[in-house]
């Protein structure tokens, strides 16, 4: 079993087989979000609070969803790295953390396109979209302490220690910003509290988060074949590789 | 289905703005990312072919 | 060298506490900084007692927190340059406890002195004699755990280009835990409400920090180092 999942942790033998798989996950990503918004923009029907507005969630809520569920997912491939100094676990680890800040990026986007209508105000400080814009701050440090430092393997190494620094400190985090928000709120209101769901605004929700999960695998697989290829460019495995011998 | 017409679909309550703008900014930064991916890929490889030319021909 | 742990952690503490002293202006410039810091906040706001006392809380965590990030460059720095960092790293004594040692010294020469001034400045805001304790405290609580984690910041961008704005980026989310639950209880002490809570929470900050960053701090001094 250790030989097999070791094998597999070669750059070289992974290689191909993230290529076998992109497509796979870009078609469930595209046959669910296609189902997804069909029932969040056809089916599930207007809010009695919220009216059309509402209909953000379908973006929004799934963004948020991955931008956390990803870096988690980062942090686990640090951990892997560190602990057995695979190669390509912080490869893996630097390639999801640009789709995580996207997805971050995308959560604080529509949220704030949520509350300017619903509350009046474009940014409204309150827990989870404080905890969000951090969560930014943690994905660009990542991002900037990998690129600041030349040598990809100090590089790798400081950037997984960052990472879980990081998502050690995130439920501290989310704990106090919660906390700082109900102490300082004058009216009691949650600015991203989804409404009382109708179950089909649920299942859209759901499908839209699996489509987001899809696509999120196949946008980091295909950065991770180009880490690969980068890091890797004097191997005689990448010379060998049709679509280089091809250029 | 909760249109009436294709009219009312656009117009999002009058919410249009914040529906739309929305929608637009996600599936516009999925198309840059997808954009960046295929961009990086390319000159990746473009660089290797031609390192991999000068190798031989140094040869 | 006598091999003993506390032995060692109290000749670790002892020079760079010395290393510090040598060079007390690098010490006061830092201190001056939050001091000029807090005060400008009062030339951008108005003088307004109201508003002074309801951000004052905020204002000297704030700049406390940007005091740390200033300090915290200096921590390994010197040592990493003249080869110290890589002594101490092969010594026989666990590199954390080391490492714990160096926090040590650095925040009672960057961090108590920031505690002892703030009463003076809290004054400067108009702030009532209770909230100038509690701030003091949380202050006391609070700086202990700006180094620790600082150090961890400073660890990891040893050597590398663009150091200290980078650093900013990467502690300065982590600091918010401390710099919520510091402000927040000076503010509650204004508004008469109990401390206790907040407090008891930054002390947990300090143990749980104290117990796990020196640990952090020492994998990414090796991964510096290597």
């Amino acid at each position: 079993m250790n030989q097999r999942i070791f094998r597999f942790a070669s750059p070289q033998t992974f290689y191909p087989l993230a290529g076998q798989m992109i497509p796979l996950f870009m078609t469930l990503a595209a046959v669910l979000c296609a189902v997804g918004l069909y029932i969040g923009l056809f089916v599930a029907p207007t809010d009695f609070q919220q009216g059309e507005v509402y209909r953000i969630i379908f973006i929004h809520v799934p963004a948020a969803w991955m931008s956390m569920f990803i870096y988690v997912v980062m942090a686990f491939w640090c951990a892997v790295g560190l602990a057995m100094n695979t190669r390509l676990s912080f490869m893996m680890a630097l390639a999801l953390a640009p789709t995580g800040a996207l997805m971050t990026a995308v959560a604080l986007w529509t949220g704030s396109l949520w509350g300017k209508p619903t509350w009046g105000t474009w940014w409204a400080w309150d827990a989870r979209m404080t905890s969000e814009l951090i969560l930014l701050f943690l994905y660009i440090g990542f991002l900037s302490l990998h690129a600041a430092i030349d040598d990809p393997r100090r590089a790798d190494r400081a950037a997984a220690v960052l990472a879980l620094v990081g998502v050690v400190n995130i439920p501290i985090i989310y704990f106090s910003v919660k906390w700082w928000n109900t102490l300082h709120q004058g009216a009691s209101v949650s600015i991203t509290r989804a409404p009382s769901m109708a179950r089909t605004m649920l299942w859209g929700m759901l499908i839209m988060a699996l489509a987001a999960w899809m696509y999120s695998i196949a946008a980091a697989l295909m950065r991770v074949r180009s880490i690969i290829l980068e890091r890797e460019n004097a191997a005689e495995w990448v010379a060998q590789l049709p679509e280089v011998k091809g250029q | 289905m909760t249109w009436g017409s294709a009219a009312e679909f656009l117009a999002m309550g009058g919410r249009a703005f914040f529906v739309w703008g929305s929608y637009a900014v996600a599936a516009a930064l999925i198309a840059a990312e997808l954009l960046l991916l295929r961009g990086r890929r390319r000159t990746l490889l473009a660089r290797l072919g031609r390192s991999l030319r000068h190798k031989h021909d140094d040869s | 060298m006598s091999g003993s742990l506390a032995s060692m952690f109290v000749a670790v503490l002892r020079r760079d506490l010395l290393l510090a002293l040598r060079r007390r202006s690098d010490v006061l410039t830092t201190f001056f900084f939050f001091i000029i810091v807090v005060s400008l906040f009062p030339l951008g706001v108005g003088p307004e007692p109201n508003t002074l006392r309801a951000i004052a809380p905020g204002v000297v965590w704030v700049a406390a927190l940007l005091t740390s990030m200033l300090a915290l460059s200096r921590l390994f720095a010197g040592d990493f340059a003249d080869g110290t960092l890589e002594q101490l790293a092969l010594a026989p004594q666990p590199l954390g406890i080391l490492v714990l040692a160096k926090t040590l010294a650095h925040w009672l020469v960057t961090g108590l002195p920031l505690v002892l001034i703030a009463p003076v400045l809290g004054l400067q805001f108009d702030l009532p004699g209770g909230a100038l304790w509690v701030m003091t405290t949380a202050l006391l609580l609070g700086t202990p755990v700006l180094s620790l984690v600082g150090a961890v910041g400073a660890a990891l961008t040893l050597g590398v280009r663009g150091a200290s704005a980078l650093l900013a980026i990467l502690v300065l989310p982590l600091y918010v835990p401390v710099l919520i639950f510091g402000a927040g209880a000076a503010s509650a002490s204004v508004s008469g409400m109990s401390v206790a809570g907040y407090l008891s929470l930054l002390g947990a900050f300090l143990l749980i920090a104290a117990a796990l960053s020196p640990w952090a701090t020492a994998a990414a001094v090796r991964i510096a180092l290597e």
